[in-house]
């Protein structure tokens, strides 16, 4: 992958005797917070992925929660013995064990519709791009129709005619968020098309395919790399706004945005930590991601270069 | 000219079309509503008499026609849940959420417009750095969890103004609204700001950006030259430029505003179209989430329409790459 980013700095190649991979390392951590941010981020996916092994109890193991710990405050202890650092949520779940659980689930359908809108937006405005003429038009004025609604509204109708479940919601976000990957790429292949490697490609007679794909594609990995982060942050937090207003996720999966709809009815009474620390989880994860694209944005923009 | 509006036009009216279909097929092949609105213990004939009275039992596409020919004639179908026409239902709810967006817009002008000024002006000030940083956090932080902070400190620390509901209505000039009491005001507060935020971040950084630019053209240093006060350069020659792309963008956000306020609605339990459409979702009240799609999608189609034509206007290459493609 950061082989394929490295491609938009070939100036660098020539001049200096590092590698493409490690100019790319030494500009991304130039920035302070962007450093951060990437270590925060990872801090993060590690937490969700050793998830199990790292909680008190699983929470959605109903013979590990106790009812009689129901709505503790942080510190406090359960009755099975351990602190309840983070307290616990209505149903008398560690919150601390609930947070890192839902984690796993918010980002894995963040990270998944991320990843399907991107193949999908990819191929079809690859192929906008190197079809031209009718085609074109045709897929990039459907681009421009659905961009022209806002992603929350076509998620929200999405949601609402499907109904709930991950799969439901991954379709959802899929579908609100692959014309922003199309039009990245076709603006980008359109440049990269008219370049005088392509136009050698074609004169070696390769196949039309091969060109697209082998050669145009690896060129426009790095504005899609950027858009991917920022879409994916926009996904984990378009989920959780859906499942806060209920109409995401089911309740036997609970990411961070149904942990906190659980807590905000506890709200009101003075019961806050329900919904803060699932919520300055989420917090973290969109904004450490967002802060890694921008940085990415800036390191692999070659106009942002001195 | 013409020909380019009637154009469009018709692209209009295709998406709308398209969209009934959508919307229409996609919102009736889930869920069984009969189950939701008959009482648990009814028999088999009551609810065969339910299904026949909701229409339920023709099949899919003649109940599509019957939508289609209702919907030209403005009629959505009526609510399983109220039993009152599912549009009335809506426009009954719509003036609150103008309301909302209104006010919102409004406060994202008058907050993001001065601070964007002064971040441009001095761009090195940590005050201006302060502000991006806080545009940033802004544009990243998820509406709903601002929300919920907001209600937080402001309602339940500080007490400060009411977390949720709409307050009374004052009226003025015929209007009724909440903007025209002070209980109404205080209602309105928390959730205008709320829905505001992520426009104020997007207002200050397109005026950050037009100052900046503006700040180095010829007219400005030729305002210097003149001797005119900076004050004077600032808010008669520099605002005046920089007002117009800033207003519009703004004005064309307003749609979104009206589409993010669902998250603000149904947070601060502000009775708008928004939260009737959480609320029809959850009981599957079919006839008010189509209606409610509906008149989304007409109304950014309708939107994007206006823009279209009034860039045309101004700028006449929109047109005839159109004629050309």
């Amino acid at each position: 992958m950061t082989d394929m980013t490295s491609t938009s700095t070939p100036a660098d190649m020539t001049a200096k005797v590092e590698t493409p991979f490690q100019s790319f390392r030494s500009e991304f951590f130039e920035s302070k917070i962007a450093t951060v941010a990437l270590g925060l981020l990872g801090v993060i996916i590690l937490l969700a992925v050793l998830a199990p092994w790292i909680t008190p109890q699983n929470p959605y193991d109903l013979g590990q929660v106790d009812v009689m710990d129901g709505r503790l405050a942080p510190g406090s202890e359960a009755f099975a013995g351990y602190t309840m650092w983070l307290g616990s949520d209505g149903a008398g779940r560690d919150l601390y064990s609930a947070i890192l659980y839902g984690l796993r689930i918010s980002l894995t359908v963040g990270v998944a519709s991320g990843v399907i809108a991107l193949l999908i937006g990819m191929t079809i405005g690859l192929v906008a791009a190197y079809a031209g003429g009718r085609i074109e038009a045709i897929i990039m004025r459907i681009v421009d129709l659905q961009l022209s609604f806002p992603a929350s509204l076509v998620a929200l109708m999405l949601v609402a005619a499907l109904g709930k479940g991950v799969d439901k919601i991954i379709l959802a976000l899929v579908v609100a968020q692959w014309a922003y990957y199309a039009r990245t790429v076709r603006a980008t292949a359109l440049v990269e098309r008219n370049k005088e490697y392509v136009e050698a490609a074609q004169c070696l007679g390769l196949s039309r395919a091969r060109i697209v794909f082998r050669h145009i594609l690896p060129n426009c990995m790095a504005p899609l790399i950027v858009v991917g982060t920022v879409q994916t942050a926009s996904a984990i937090s378009l989920e959780a706004t859906l499942s806060f207003l209920g109409v995401g996720l089911p309740q036997t999966e609970p990411s961070l945005g149904v942990l906190i709809a659980n807590g905000f009815e506890y709200m009101l009474s003075g019961r806050y930590w329900i919904s803060i620390f699932p919520g300055l989880a989420l917090l973290l994860t969109v904004v450490s991601i967002n802060l890694v694209g921008d940085q990415l944005r800036d390191v692999l923009n070659p106009r942002m270069k001195k | 000219m013409t020909v380019f509006v009637i154009r469009r036009l018709l692209q209009a009216l295709l998406v709308v079309f398209l969209m009934s279909l959508i919307v229409f097929f996609g919102v009736n092949v889930v869920g069984d509503p009969v189950y939701m609105l008959v009482s648990p213990d009814a028999d088999q004939a009551d609810i065969a008499a339910a299904i026949q009275r909701l229409g339920l039992d023709r099949p899919i596409w003649e109940q599509y026609l019957l939508f289609l020919k209702g919907a030209a004639q403005g009629d959505l179908g009526d609510s399983f849940i109220f039993g009152e026409p599912a549009l009335q239902l809506i426009l009954q709810h719509m003036p609150a959420t103008m309301e909302l967006a209104f006010t919102a817009l409004f406060l994202s002008i008058a907050i993001g417009i001065p601070l964007g000024l002064y971040a441009g002006l001095y761009p090195d000030n940590p005050i201006s750095k302060g502000i991006m940083a806080t545009s940033i956090l802004g544009f990243s932080l998820p509406t709903f969890w601002v929300g919920l902070m907001l209600i937080m400190l402001f309602a339940v620390e500080l007490g400060w103004v009411p977390a949720t509901g709409r307050g009374d209505l004052g009226s003025f000039l015929g209007i009724r609204s909440s903007l025209f009491t002070l209980d109404g005001l205080s209602h309105i507060f928390l959730p205008a700001l709320n829905l505001a935020l992520l426009k104020i971040s997007l207002a200050i950084r397109l005026t950050r950006a037009g100052v900046r630019e503006a700040m180095g053209q010829d007219y400005v240093k030729y305002a210097r030259a003149k001797g005119l006060s900076t004050r004077r350069i600032i808010f008669v020659h520099v605002m005046k430029n920089i007002m117009i792309p800033v207003v519009t963008v703004m004005g064309l956000e307003f749609g979104s505003l009206i589409g993010f306020s669902v998250v603000t609605e149904t947070i601060f339990a502000w009775p708008g179209m928004g939260k009737l459409l959480i609320d029809a979702i959850l009981q599957l009240d079919r006839p008010v989430v189509v209606a409610y799609l509906m008149i989304m999608v007409l109304f950014f189609v309708l939107i994007n329409l206006i823009v279209d034509i009034l860039y045309s206007i101004l700028d006449p290459r929109v047109r005839l790459q159109d004629q050309g493609s």
